[in-house]
């Protein structure tokens, strides 16, 4: 088996610290034993299949979901920790939006939530909502909205009070290849600002794109380094073959 | 701020599901005028058939009372009694009255007797009794006396079913995760559902109230703000119990399922039906259930004229019964995050 890991690419304080972390639902270990270190500005992908365990580790990070083992350290502070919740923005899986609001109901909502008001909650409903190309649609239901288009919107209110740290689950899902290539340019854009983005993919060409990416697979981190790094050690030409030389092989 | 923010969404989430304010307005006011028409319609007049009776005896039975039919021979009444065109046939069987009814409404029978009680006792000499009301008048019909409950019972049970599911929704459909990944507290997810629906119980309660008294002409001798107090106060237990209730259903079916077992038996503790009848053990189930003290505070208003002295048991009890349940509910929300 392959030894895993733990690349710190940059920065003495990590904007998120994982240590051991465990999380069982009943007698299923879902999460075995992570430990991971992410770094102020990069983009860090954790890829793995369908039922690996992402969305569990990105609801530990974010404080919804308490661990069974482990410690979660975000930005200093040990989590879950209400206060934290202002601090970065967050994506989830699913396209959690209010679909008999339009989308700027949506995102005044959310947004006062985040403490925004005012002028300046107007102006961050603009940016947001350019950052994601749907200005034309602001006063839409987001019924009438298209898939990829509340998945874009979920970005957007994401992004509402300009938090420090990104979460973002799946954010490509659904979403056609042009303006998937618009979102990476807006998310290397964020980066570039100094915005840590944290996003989970199952779309091996996407980790390309990603600083570093964390390999996962049956609840276990497998590999953590940069999508050359992992090309390198595996000896493979792509992310997909890594995958399967880092990850543990073929699947049973 | 995050209180006013979540209220104001249900509010606008709510003004565009015109089927659930349809449900939430319009649904209580009309079953209130079904039971109006059905518990406030004409006395019921039985259908008499009188064989052999002399003629000074059926002329006394009250024609407003009953419709008198006679016959030539008791067969033929009988017959008539089966066929259905009857409700009794009276008779005299060696010089003693007596009356055969068709016996399967108790209501029909009362009347029945009631009216040919009244002709014969006319025989003898007694006084009529001076006839005065503490409470009411002579006109009260049974719709003025269970109506105060049935407007409770609709405050309740709607209010119940729309939180119940709203709250629901909000978890199946993921926004209630994506809620509690900001820095809203549980406490003003509960605070903000309550003002949200809060507005609209009140309207609600309200119309309901409104349109029961000056339109329906339920009878009313005590103060309207007591009633519309009692009525906010009745879905605010409401509301707090549904949401509560909606953390352990995983379908809006399962909320469905809630009915039989929290709605239904309130509405046989909350004084629709005489408890006295029923063993005092089994009575004593009436003090959990809130519908028993907003009903038992409803009737005193509305038919005894009273006062707040007289109903403030009964509004303390509703407000600790609702902020329990919202205690309860901050309680249930960690199963959704852990802070
Ligand atoms: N609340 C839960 N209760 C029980 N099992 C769960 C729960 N959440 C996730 N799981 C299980 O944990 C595993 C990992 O799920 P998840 O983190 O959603 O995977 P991914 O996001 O990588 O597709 C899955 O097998 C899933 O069935
Ligand atoms: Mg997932």
């Amino acid at each position: 088996m392959v030894q895993t890991h733990t690349n710190i690419k940059s920065a003495p304080e990590p904007v998120v610290d994982l240590q051991g972390i465990t999380r069982r639902f009943g007698k299923r270990t879902v999460l075995d034993g992570i430990a991971l270190r992410v770094g102020r500005g990069e983009i860090f992908g954790l890829l793995g299949p369908s039922g690996s365990g992402k969305t569990t580790l990105i609801k530990l990070i974010t404080g919804i979901d308490k661990a069974d083992e482990g410690e979660v350290v975000m930005l200093g502070e040990k989590m879950p920790k209400l206060s934290m919740l202002q601090r970065f923005g967050y994506m989830a899986q699913s396209d959690a939006l209010y679909q008999e609001l339009t989308a700027k109901e949506n995102l005044l909502f959310f947004a006062s939530l985040f403490g925004l008001s005012g002028a300046r909650r107007k102006e961050r409903i603009q940016a947001a909502m350019s950052v994601v190309d749907l200005l034309d649609h602001l006063n839409k239901p987001v019924a009438a909205y298209s898939g990829g288009m509340k998945r874009r919107l979920s970005l957007a209110i994401s992004l509402l009070h300009e938090p420090e740290l990104l979460i973002l689950d799946e954010p490509t899902v659904g979403i056609d290849p042009v303006l998937r290539q618009s979102i990476w340019k807006e998310l290397t854009a964020l980066r570039d600002r100094g915005t840590t983005i944290i996003l989970t993919t199952h779309v091996m060409d996407e980790a390309d794109k990603c600083d570093r990416i964390g390999l996962i697979r049956d609840g276990r981190l497998h590999a953590v380094d940069s999508p050359q790094g992992l090309k390198d050690r595996s000896g493979a030409d792509s992310i997909e073959e890594a995958f399967i030389v880092l990850g543990g092989g073929v699947r049973a | 701020m995050r209180t006013r923010a979540l209220a104001t969404r249900i509010i606008s989430q709510f003004v565009r599901d015109k089927r659930t304010l349809a449900l939430l307005f319009l649904a209580p006011l009309l079953v209130l005028t079904l039971m109006h028409f059905v518990f406030n319609g004409q006395q019921v007049k039985p259908d008499i058939g009188t064989v052999g009776i002399p003629a000074p005896m059926t002329d006394r039975i009250d024609p407003d009372g009953a419709h008198v039919t006679s016959y030539a021979n008791r067969e033929e009444a009988e017959q008539a009694l089966r066929d259905g065109k009857l409700d009794a046939v009276f008779s005299l069987e060696g010089g003693k009255p007596s009356i055969l009814l068709e016996g399967s409404d108790p209501s029909m029978n009362k009347a029945v007797m009631l009216v040919l009680q009244k002709s014969i006792q006319a025989d003898m000499l007694t006084i009529q009794p001076a006839v005065s009301y503490l409470h009411g008048n002579e006109d009260l019909s049974s719709f003025d006396s269970f109506g105060p409950v049935l407007i409770g019972f609709f405050s309740f049970f709607f209010v119940f079913l729309l939180a119940g599911v709203a709250f629901l929704r909000e978890r199946t459909t993921g926004t209630l995760e994506r809620l509690l990944a900001t820095p809203i507290r549980r406490s003003e997810v509960v605070a903000g559902y309550l003002l949200g629906f809060g507005l609209f119980t009140l309207l609600q309660a309200s119309l309901i109230a409104w349109f029961s008294i000056d339109v329906l002409g339920l009878y009313m001798d005590g103060s309207i703000w007591l009633v519309l107090l009692m009525n906010l106060l009745l879905t605010l237990t409401a509301l707090t119990l549904g949401t509560l209730l909606s953390s352990f259903a995983g379908s809006e079916f399962q909320i469905i399922q809630f009915i039989p077992l929290v709605i239904v038996p309130q509405v046989f503790f909350s004084g629709l039906f005489n408890l006295e009848a029923m063993d005092p053990w089994l009575q004593k189930l009436s003090y959990i259930m809130p519908l028993y003290y907003g009903a038992d505070a409803m009737r005193g208003i509305m038919l005894r004229g009273e006062g707040f002295d007289d109903i403030e048991t009964d509004v303390y009890v509703l407000l600790g019964f609702s902020v329990a349940f919202a205690l309860l509910n901050v309680v249930a929300l960690r199963k959704q995050r852990a802070i």
